[in-house]
């Protein structure tokens, strides 16, 4: 009989809650009853609720057991575990938990179930298929093919990949850059660095055809410095794709050139804005530029650069390997394919879902999330990272369409949503909004540089009841002048969560006794 | 030489020159300077900044302003444990301002302060990537989920114990 194949996550979220242990115990159980096993460290499966998420290989599929710790390990042997046997914390078979089975994994298809640096097993499980595809194409080719997906921007801004694409082909320049923006600094949002940690070749099979389609042959990612396992495993990762001709002057013997660097972070939430991140890349202050010039024309060291988030790069290789319409056959509206959405904040079921566009809040913070972990009645959910509107219960009917939201004073965003249960204070949240905003500004544009100051400001006076109607006249008008005024959507979106806590939570606004803290 | 670096020593300097070198001098180079800097001498000392500056040819203000622009980059060295508290709102929802509350009074210190002792600084950090298993903390680079007062505690025991032992 072969050795049984067991999966301990290495995903540093499974690891913040002992996976590292539970992987440790295991071998040293198995050990010490003289049994062979293999230990894989995948990615996350994306069920965080349940992690340490540990799986079994059986020949009726993976079976799961979670949330496991190191003292369950004996148990878990004692009970067949090796054989998928009953156990308080099995699950049965891994792709049958609702949770998981209710997904249209496109992006993440494979993150959690390989081996993140193993190659062979991504080739296996469909990985540069779509690459190889897009080798035998002209870049106008791959371009076009990417524009019918409807792939929009998953930052968060929405915009059109092929349009940006297209930009960029049509550039004429002695060098172009391919830039991922790899600094997910919105709370709320994990999906980044889950795909790094658990499926990093996706992302340099679709930033490499990114280089092919557009013509440029030096590739960065720009990853925040408060993801230290994911830089390993992406520096691993490419390290590996050049060794097996996978990054290189000569593809795949194609003649088509790229490589690819990472580039850490310093502590900047502003240098998750393109621009921003490209001063950062030249070694600079992260200060946004002004736009027009665009990226696409002007960007790295001035040279035509596409600039795109992790997971828009990494569900190119879907479009290019089983064609545009089959992406675009997800979704509603103008919001084509899918998105991983981030469960997150006071939710039972926090996790990673990849659910085609149209699906509601409602499915999402509910049938899938549970509810709140706290078990009181869910308020508020903030959709689309600290920048995005606060949402009231009555608005969980909302469909997940950038235009549906922006209809609605809100944005889809990054995909990250955060619960709170009814004990948040939406004044707090919302001086918490300005005055994130006013730690992480630029600071090269004065409505956002002053105007989050002066924010914070107001809003204390609000809570303190001082000329109380006129400070909200104020607060009004004042977001109305970042709104409008901003560079950037650093200083133009902090007014979202705050005039939409205004909006929808007004009696929060009332005045009040307690003083708040000052701002620190 | 400027002043300020006549208050590094030998082996500062040549870390410094060594890894501005690696480097090959360039000034779009200059953020993983820093890090690598702050990585080997523990903070990036006064005297770094003009040094790097000279050997990457920009002015001493633009060092200056990169260093002081980004908040990983430090100017006095950190404590033993280096501890980052995530203060932003999936962790809000969850209590992270009564664990900072918590872990000022239990260390007796401040944000961006370090013990008496030098054995922990506590920093505010702005989402670790964790959000679904909030509180997070970050020490030592290392990633702690669903971290409460009595996890807290139990962790900063753990150094007690290992400074102890």
């Amino acid at each position: 009989m072969a050795a049984a194949r067991i999966y301990v996550p290495g995903d540093s979220a499974a690891c913040s809650v002992g996976a590292d242990e539970v992987a440790a115990a295991i071998a040293a159980e198995a050990a010490a009853r003289g049994i062979t096993l293999t230990i894989v460290r995948n990615g996350s499966r994306g069920l965080l609720y349940l992690e340490p998420l540990v799986e079994v290989a059986t020949l009726e599929g993976r079976v799961a057991y979670g949330p496991v710790t190191a003292a369950d390990v004996p148990g878990l042997f004692d009970a067949g575990f090796l054989e998928g046997g009953a156990h308080p914390l099995g699950h049965g078979l891994t792709e049958e938990i609702p949770y998981l089975k209710n997904q249209e994994r496109l992006t993440f298809a494979r993150c959690g179930i390989i081996d993140p640096l193993s190659l062979d097993e991504f080739i296996a499980h469909g990985g540069y298929a779509g690459l190889r595809h897009a080798l035998e194409l002209a870049p106008a080719d791959i371009v076009a093919e990417v524009a019918a997906s409807g792939l929009r921007g998953r930052g968060g801004a929405g915009f059109p990949t092929g349009i940006k694409w297209k930009t960029v082909l049509d550039a004429v320049a002695d060098q172009k850059y391919v830039c991922c923006n790899a600094d997910e600094g919105d709370s709320g949002t994990f999906a980044d660095r889950m795909l790094m940690e658990g499926d990093p070749f996706a992302l340099i099979e679709g930033m490499t055809i990114a280089g092919i389609a557009t013509g440029a042959t030096q590739g960065f990612i720009y990853i925040r410095s408060e993801y230290p396992d994911a830089i390993r495993v992406m520096k691993q990762a490419i390290a590996m794709a050049e060794a097996a001709g996978w990054l290189g002057d000569d593809i795949q013997g194609s003649g088509r050139r790229f490589r690819l660097a990472v580039r850490v972070g310093a502590g900047a939430y502003i240098c998750g804005e393109e621009t921003a991140m490209l001063e950062s890349l030249e070694g600079r202050r992260g200060m946004v530029r002004p736009k027009p010039p665009l990226p696409a024309l002007e960007g790295l060291f001035g040279k035509p650069t596409v600039i795109n988030n992790v997971l828009s790069f990494a569900a190119v290789p879907t479009i290019l390997e089983r064609g545009a319409k089959f992406y675009a056959d997800f979704g509603m509206g103008r919001s084509r394919g899918t998105l991983p959405f981030q469960l997150a904040g006071n939710i039972k079921r926090g996790g990673l879902v990849e659910k085609a566009f149209g699906v509601t809040l409602a499915e999402l913070v509910y049938d899938f999330g549970g509810g709140t972990a706290s078990g009181r009645p869910a308020r508020a959910v903030q959709m689309g990272g600290p920048l995005g509107a606060y949402l009231p219960v009555s608005l969980f009917t909302l469909q997940q369409d950038y235009e549906t939201f922006a209809e609605n004073g809100a944005m889809v965003g990054h995909g990250g949503l955060v619960l709170f249960d009814d004990t948040v204070d939406m004044l707090e949240q919302a001086r918490f909004a300005m005055e994130f905003c006013a730690v992480e500004s630029c600071g090269k544009c004065t409505p956002c540089r002053i105007g989050s100051i002066r924010g914070v400001e107001v809003i204390d006076r609000i809570a303190a009841g001082i000329d109380h109607k006129r400070n909200l006249d104020v607060l009004t008008d004042l977001c109305e002048t970042m709104t409008d005024g901003s560079l950037c959507a650093m200083g133009g979106l902090t007014p979202m969560p705050v005039m939409s806590a205004l909006k929808h939570f007004p009696e929060d606004f009332e005045p009040r006794r307690a003083t708040l803290d000052a701002a620190e | 030489m400027h002043p300020a670096e006549r208050g590094l020593d030998e082996d500062s300097l040549a870390a410094i020159d060594a890894i501005t070198a690696r480097h090959g001098n360039r000034p779009d180079a200059l953020i993983e300077i820093y890090h690598e800097v702050q990585e080997a001498l523990g903070h990036i000392p006064e005297g770094a900044l003009p040094r790097i500056a000279r050997a990457l040819n920009i002015s001493r203000a633009e060092a200056r302003g990169v260093f002081t622009f980004y908040h990983d980059f430090r100017d006095r060295p950190a404590g033993r444990h280096v501890i980052k508290l995530c203060r932003a709102e999936a962790c809000q929802s969850m209590g992270c301002r009564s664990l900072e509350a918590h872990a000022k009074q239990r260390l007796g210190i401040g944000m961006g302060e370090t013990t008496g002792d030098g054995e922990v600084t506590l920093e505010a950090v702005y989402c670790l990537g964790n959000c679904a298993l909030s509180p997070a903390v970050m020490i030592d680079g290392r990633l702690y989920g669903r971290v409460d007062a009595t996890r807290f505690d139990a962790l900063v025991d753990e150094f007690k114990r290992r400074a102890a032992s």
